[in-house]
């Protein structure tokens, strides 16, 4: 009897996830207010319903009361997270936060059925990491001068990097984190890869001089080889796309980019040749039966598990994602793949390529070259996230060891996702504040003109420019300035 | 944007085409978990005949029952003290149902197991019978495979055990005193040296170094011949006198071929043999359990392993079933067809769940050598070493060998391989008595009954 209404529960998240992803790309799609609302009130029903169809099936098949007290925690975390945003930042997108919630609204019930008590703690660090990162918005839409520092940035860049690779302990094989207590660990490289966004968006806001970009070269390349050394090659690889994304998009240098991937595929078949770890991902992926119970362990197990899915999912409890290694974290795609199905997993994946979309739209969007780089190189840094996490899981490239923003488990991962979504929320805002200036501009414009003309008789006004009144904006090298 | 779309791609192929093959793994823990929800469904014969099923004992609880006891001990295997064959490689489809989905429901609340689907196999009993019946009480083995499909009609491998008492006789089977490995499937897992029918391939090499001109091959068989410090003679010495390239292999002569061998370019020998899958692996149905076969000579070998590699002496190693895959690549006109066990998938209401087909492993030679090699076998049959097979009703060709396996060349297996009929081939046979003696006679006896019980049918 459990089992059929485990059964029903899947159909029904199936359903409803997939309504969601429907409504997020009409909104996409959409253009006036009325009909985003209408859309965002519909991924607002299918996020509260599949959170509320999850843990019935949680506590139905567990017994466990209590979950329903943890339920109804996130519902008011949810909420509150949801009404703060739009009272605090009325013109917030809000399609990226439905998306945050519906992400994180999986992620918990899938780590609740992996073990309540990690969950619980996970639930705990994501509303504080959530609640923290309200005010980034507003950092970034009133701190203007966040360009001038430059280097600070990659001195802190360097610095925190470099001290994890001198005194961490080693985890999964790589210098990764700080344990602070037992509690807790910290993982720098997780949050450097923002201030290394700002540092490059700084460096190329002012010039792009072929010195300028070949000091900004030298330090970004700093950031990737200590990386490197410190075998957190998932994060290297993002470090690099990023860079290479945000220069090109700096200098519209086709030369940089190709000139840049080349380098990169060299120094990609050098750590094949010098690091033994490298070579065995790449083996492990080209044949994970060769060791299967050594290396090609986790693969195959994650295979498994996606395939022993199918495309309906197992069900809530049907499967066996525990057997997945660090299904909390890195392959927690596969676990979601197993009992939720394949076509739930891919609906997933296109919410998160909704998330990128907006991030792609909103730096062409942005008017100084600051602003744009910063949502480009964040664009490129979740994008290529997502990408080599969901790629490593299923086998389609090298695992390269990395979680998935939003839905895996880990504090560092949760945290730094939420700045990265708060910052590109105050682009966001800062350029609805401007359209709406540049419109009331326009309508004050018209109503002088009438007041002109009803004064005066027929006659031209004195031509203004509307968007001369912006100030303080940091808009680059005065170019790609729309108007 | 590219890169997802890609993702989700390739997630999607993975999930239609690749995942069932890799979930069939012994690896895979959720494999054993089905059998908390699903009752093992069944295994059967090409027409129906159950070879495996699960059945309640007194107590109530799931027993598996093999009906044919020891006759498909290797080829279906067992699923108590471990799992094996097919019960192994078709676990999956076993342990999944595709009852209708009302009845499925109705189950579930009266809280009895679903039947798991159940396998019809490409195995016709009769022919399994006859296999096993021309082994008899020697160790060894025999597939019959049908040359056109790549079906496999019979595997058989001696000793054998019986699957419903294996778990009462597991400390027999393991234990050390117990010589005999009867758990080994010795059709795909055993390796003996292939004798003469491995002069099928000399015949073939030097037909294709030799384009045009090796119809005037001759040779005077003087019954031995010296090469280097040592002698190679034919069997029992004979002196076949006088040869072209075919009565050399209807005669299996050694002395022939052995000069061939000196002959052979062996980096296009050997290549010759590992596009026949020699070092590789075979095409075989995933899961299978088999050895690869080998072959080592190449440029750097001495004289002595080229003459006696020519022979199929020296090092060269191929299963059975190997060997009968190249005698089916013959007899189906150069085209190798891989070897399948499952023909389809049902649902326990009889519902065609999943149908294999046929798919060619490769287009191996041509239709014009593949004729030449058949025309030779029939040699073999009809001018050569194998009289008995010579039949009214059915032309058969084949290839007989003995394999010396220890330095007494008293003590040698004894194999058969061939097809017929060989103007239309429907079934090929590839046998091989451990110990079975020196030239063709054990083996030919063997083939014979099958041939014969087959059109006899």
């Amino acid at each position: 009897m459990t089992n059929i209404v485990i059964q029903v529960t899947k159909y029904i998240m199936l359903v409803l996830i997939l309504l969601y992803t429907l409504a997020t790309y009409r909104y996409l799609t959409l253009k006036t207010h009325k009909g985003r609302n209408r859309a965002c009130g519909m991924q607002l029903f299918c996020m509260y319903a599949l959170h509320l169809t999850g843990y019935l099936a949680i506590i139905l098949y567990t017994g466990d009361h209590t979950m329903f007290y943890f339920y109804l925690a996130q519902v008011v975390f949810f909420t509150l997270y949801l009404v703060l945003f739009r009272v605090f930042y009325k013109k917030a997108s809000r399609l990226l936060i439905n998306n945050t919630c519906m992400l994180l609204a999986v992620s918990f019930i899938m780590l609740t059925r992996l073990g309540p008590e990690r969950a619980i703690r996970h639930f705990i660090v994501t509303a504080a990491a959530a609640a923290v990162a309200m005010v980034v918005p507003v950092i970034v839409k009133r701190m203007r001068y966040l360009w001038r520092f430059g280097w600070l940035y990659a001195a802190i860049g360097i610095v925190a990097l470099g001290a994890i690779f001198a005194f961490s302990t080693v985890k999964h094989g790589a210098y990764l984190s700080f344990d602070i207590g037992n509690l807790f660990s910290l993982q720098p490289s997780e949050f450097v890869k923002i201030t290394f966004v700002f540092f490059v968006a700084s460096m190329f806001q002012t010039s792009i001089s072929f010195k300028r970009v070949v000091v900004t070269t030298v330090a970004a390349a700093t950031h990737v080889l200590i990386l490197v050394a410190s075998k957190d090659l998932g994060a290297a690889l993002i470090y690099f796309i990023a860079y290479l994304l945000m220069l090109f998009v700096a200098t519209k240098s086709y030369l940089y980019l190709f000139g840049g991937a080349a380098a990169g595929s060299i120094a990609s078949v050098l750590a094949y040749k010098v690091f033994s770890h490298v070579r065995v991902r790449v083996q492990v992926w080209k044949d994970p039966w060769m060791d299967a119970n050594g290396d090609g362990w986790q693969i195959l197990q994650s295979l498994f598990a996606i395939g022993s899915g199918g495309w309906l999912g197992a069900g809530l409890y049907q499967g066996m994602p525990e057997k997945v290694p660090v299904v909390r974290s890195d392959f927690i795609f596969a676990g979601i793949s197993e009992e939720f199905g394949g076509i739930f997993a891919i609906a997933l994946i296109l919410i998160c390529l909704s998330c990128l979309l907006q991030f792609l739209w909103i730096s062409t969007w942005m008017d100084g070259m600051f602003y744009k780089i910063i949502a480009f190189g964040l664009a490129a840094i979740y994008g290529a996230q997502v990408f080599l996490n969901i790629g490593g899981v299923i086998k389609f490239i090298p695992s390269t060891g990395i979680t998935l923003p939003f839905v895996s488990h880990g504090g560092s991962s949760i945290m730094s996702t939420f700045i990265m979504f708060g910052i590109i929320q105050g682009l966001y805002i800062l350029k609805q504040d401007e359209v709406d200036r540049i419109e009331k501009e326009r309508q004050l414009e018209r109503r002088r003109q009438a007041l002109y003309a009803q004064r005066y008789g027929k006659g031209p006004a004195g031509p203004r420019q509307s968007g001369e009144g912006r100030r303080g904006n940091p808009s680059g090298r005065g170019t790609n300035k729309k108007g | 944007m590219v890169m997802f779309l890609a993702t989700i791609a390739y997630f999607s192929w993975y999930l239609v085409v690749k995942s069932k093959d890799t979930i069939n793994s012994s690896y895979n823990a959720r494999l054993n978990t089905f059998s908390e929800k699903v009752v093992r469904g069944e295994i059967r014969g090409k027409n129906g005949e159950v070879l495996a099923r699960t059945v309640e004992d007194s107590e109530g609880n799931e027993v598996r029952e093999y009906p044919y006891e020891n006759l498909f001990a290797h080829a279906v295997g067992y699923s108590d003290s471990g799992i094996t064959g097919l019960e192994a490689a078709a676990g999956q489809y076993l342990l999944t149902t595709h009852l209708n989905l009302l009845d499925q429901v109705n189950n579930e609340m009266e809280e009895v197991k679903n039947p798991g689907d159940n396998v019809v196999t490409t195995l016709d009993p009769y022919l399994q019978q006859l296999a096993y019946d021309a082994l008899g009480e020697y160790n060894g083995a025999c597939v019959i495979m049908e040359p056109g499909t790549g079906k496999i009609l019979a595997m058989v491998s001696k000793p054998d055990f019986n699957p419903n008492t294996v778990s009462a006789d597991w400390e027999w089977l393991i234990s050390e005193e117990n010589t005999d490995a009867n758990l080994l499937n010795r059709a795909a897992q055993g390796l003996y040296p292939p004798g003469s029918t491995f002069k099928l391939l000399t015949t073939l090499e030097y037909i294709r170094e030799n384009p045009g001109t090796w119809e005037n091959y001759q040779y005077e068989c003087e019954g031995s011949m010296t090469y280097g410090d040592s002698v190679m003679s034919c069997y029992n010495n004979h002196v076949h006198g006088l040869l072209d390239l075919r009565l050399s292999l209807a005669n299996s002569c050694n002395t022939s071929f052995a000069t061939i061998g000196q002959t052979l370019n062996l980096d296009s020998f050997h290549s010759l043999c590992e596009s026949f899958l020699f070092n590789k692996e075979l095409p075989v149905p995933e899961g299978m359990e088999y050895k690869k076969s080998s072959f080592v000579l190449d440029g750097s070998s001495g004289l002595s392993e080229r003459v006696q590699t020519a022979i199929g002496q020296g090092r060269t190693m191929i299963s059975p079933l190997h060997n009968a895959l190249i005698t089916a690549t013959i007899a189906n006109g150069g085209t190798m067809m891989s070897p399948y066990l499952v023909e389809r998938v049902e649902s326990p209401d009889g519902k065609v769940v999943k149908q294999f087909m046929p798919q060619s492993a490769g287009k191996l030679m041509t239709a014009d050598e593949a004729a030449t090699l058949t025309n030779f076998m029939v040699a073999v049959v009809n001018e050569g070493t194998s009289p008995s097979l010579q039949s009214d009703s059915y032309q058969v060709a084949g290839k007989t060998g003995s394999a010396e396996f220890s330095s007494n060349k008293e003590e040698s297996h004894a194999w058969f391989v061939g097809f017929a009929p060989a103007e239309n081939p429907e079934i090929v046979v590839s046998i091989i008595y451990e110990n079975g003696g020196t030239g063709g006679s054990v083996a030919t006896k063997g083939a014979k009954k099958i041939f014969e019980g087959y059109f006899s049918r």
